[in-house]
């Protein structure tokens, strides 16, 4: 328990710190729900399990942490067509602060089109319908209320345009199910083409993002966090590669600018 | 969208891009809206401005200066408020100023106070505006609907002190500007009165008084939530410059005794043959 005026406490489950003798501004150690980071987790524990912790008390089992390495491994880079990464290296072309790359993959990569507000969407979906097709909305209805995020105009995790049974997703999901076989993931691989069908649009990446939080025991709000977070790494070096190449190598389309009705 | 249309457009997108609001033309001009910015709009405030390209209608005089009026009222250099801290701390930190500003701006969009309040107090104007008109509902009735179905309404209550010392100043100049008697104002403090009945805390907050000067400009919903972004800027800068005046690392400094854990107690790792942790 801290001994300080509670007004000015930080609250937490997650993190405690002890401080060297005599000055209360320095660590000594870093604990992680009782993990001794520097002590202990440092070397030993793998990076999934430290991302796990920051989220839960206790890990699930290897073929659990295994899942979600190959899922982490599936998205780290959404490539440069991808919108949020187009966004960062818009960011590097010109120039821009690194944090700014990110800042720009994370604003659009947030969107609810296919990036991580489609994620938490698509989680509370699993967790209002489950492994149920006829509870599967292939038109959500509109929010009485009006949110700052757009009124959603498919079900959450499928893609409107894409092809049914993409063989990226058909790809992904056979790798998750044979690692972890856990419900929701091997539900979904079974069942891929007949939700496709009932759904009228292909499963996306982010709806088995989705599967496989909402399997490891992750809440929306977190599932979304993770997604923003994971697929960063491909737009960190996408900003930085053009960078080097400069603006002459990126692409400026010609414009045709059309009278305002 | 079906398929075939979508895939057309994509085709047709990938090859140029398409825009009805605006070009640049280097060393020649810019087009704005329609309009050549130089010749045409140069002298513009940049508030009218900023509504004309969001809207692309142009503001009264009046109605320009109510916003600007609405968001000096509330540039408060506050760095203890959450979204000013994040530029203070950015300073502190030695980041770079526009990081710590536009991350501040983000944070702005919150939901209990600034762009998601906003938004959800202009939709609640507007939807019971629209109930008492299309329904001959009361102020009363679609309140009742609103605190049942949604439980709260943006734009009354505030934490600390109900009462709001903004809404005085901008509807002293909302008079003078003729702008106090729109059907939105007219409406915000009729829901006033109605829920401070049920609770005298619920006063009106400047969220709804926003909301309803905004909304009397003729802005739909999605065109507010635009509109407000800069809201709370001119507070945010006082924060930084102070900010980057202290030393390094100096600003909301927290001791290691300030983080009250109430998390796991200490544990062994013993995870490396893959089990699950066990606490020793």
């Amino acid at each position: 328990m801290s001994d300080i005026d509670p007004s000015l406490q930080i609250h937490t489950d997650i993190w405690m710190e002890e401080a060297e003798p005599g000055d209360r501004f320095r660590t000594r150690a870093a604990f992680c729900r009782g993990y001794d980071v520097f002590g202990e987790l440092v070397g030993r524990a793998r990076w999934v399990e430290m991302l796990l912790l920051q989220f839960r008390d206790d890990l699930p089992a290897k073929p659990e942490l295994d899942m979600l390495e190959a899922l982490a491994v599936a998205i780290a880079n959404p490539g440069p067509r991808d919108a949020s990464v187009h966004a960062a290296m818009c960011a590097g072309v010109g120039g821009s602060t690194a944090a700014a790359a990110l800042m720009a993959a994370l604003a659009v990569g947030a969107g609810a089109a296919g990036g991580a507000r489609e994620v938490f969407d698509a989680m509370v979906a699993w967790e209002r319908c489950g492994p149920d097709f006829e509870t599967w909305d292939p038109h959500p209805r509109a929010a009485q209320a009006q949110d700052i995020w757009p009124q959603r105009e498919r079900a959450a995790g499928f893609d409107a345009h894409g092809l049914l049974g993409a063989l990226p997703v058909r790809q992904l999901l056979q790798t998750l199910a044979h690692i972890a076989a856990s419900p929701r993931v091997t539900w979904l691989e079974k069942h891929q083409a007949a939700l496709e069908q009932r759904i009228g649009a292909p499963l996306a990446l982010a709806g088995v993002a989705a599967a496989v939080f909402t399997d490891l025991g992750l809440g929306a709000a977190e599932g979304e966090m993770l997604y923003l977070l994971l697929r960063l790494p491909g737009a960190a070096a996408h900003a930085l590669e053009q960078q080097t190449h400069g603006y002459r190598k990126f692409p400026f389309p010609p414009v045709e600018l059309e009278e305002q009705t | 969208m079906n398929k075939p249309d979508f895939s057309r457009l994509l085709e047709e997108n990938a090859r140029r891009f398409r825009t009805t609001v605006g070009m640049c033309v280097p060393g020649s001009h810019a087009v704005f809206r329609g309009e050549d910015l130089h010749a045409s709009l140069r002298g513009e405030d940049w508030v009218a401005l900023y509504v004309y390209g969001i809207t692309g209608r142009k503001l009264s005089t009046a109605q320009v200066r109510m916003i600007h009026a609405i968001w000096v009222c509330t540039s408060y250099p506050d760095g203890r408020l959450w979204n000013n801290r994040v530029g203070l701390l950015a300073a502190g930190a030695r980041s770079t100023a526009s990081l710590g500003i536009s991350a501040a701006l983000a944070v702005s969009e919150a939901t209990a106070y600034g762009g998601g309040a906003g938004l959800r107090a202009i939709d609640f104007l507007q939807r019971c505006r629209a109930r008492i008109e299309q329904e001959g509902a009361t102020v009363a009735d679609v309140v009742a609907t609103e605190l049942a179905q949604q439980r709260r309404i943006y734009g009354y209550g505030r934490p600390i002190n109900s009462t709001d010392e903004r809404i005085p100043w901008v509807m002293e100049l909302a008079r003078e500007l003729g702008l106090d008697g729109g059907a939105f104002v007219r409406l915000a403090f009729e829901v006033e009165k109605v829920l401070v009945h049920v609770n005298p805390a619920l006063k009106m907050n400047y969220a709804a008084l926003h909301a309803a000067l905004i909304a009397d400009m003729g802005l739909s919903a999605r065109e507010y939530q635009l509109l407000r972004i800069p809201t709370f800027l001119a507070g945010m800068p006082p924060c930084f410059v102070e900010g980057a005046q202290q030393p390094a690392g100096a600003m909301f400094p927290t001791p290691c005794n300030a983080i009250n854990y109430h998390g796991r107690p200490g544990r062994r790792w013993l995870r490396e043959d893959g089990d699950a942790a066990k606490e020793k």
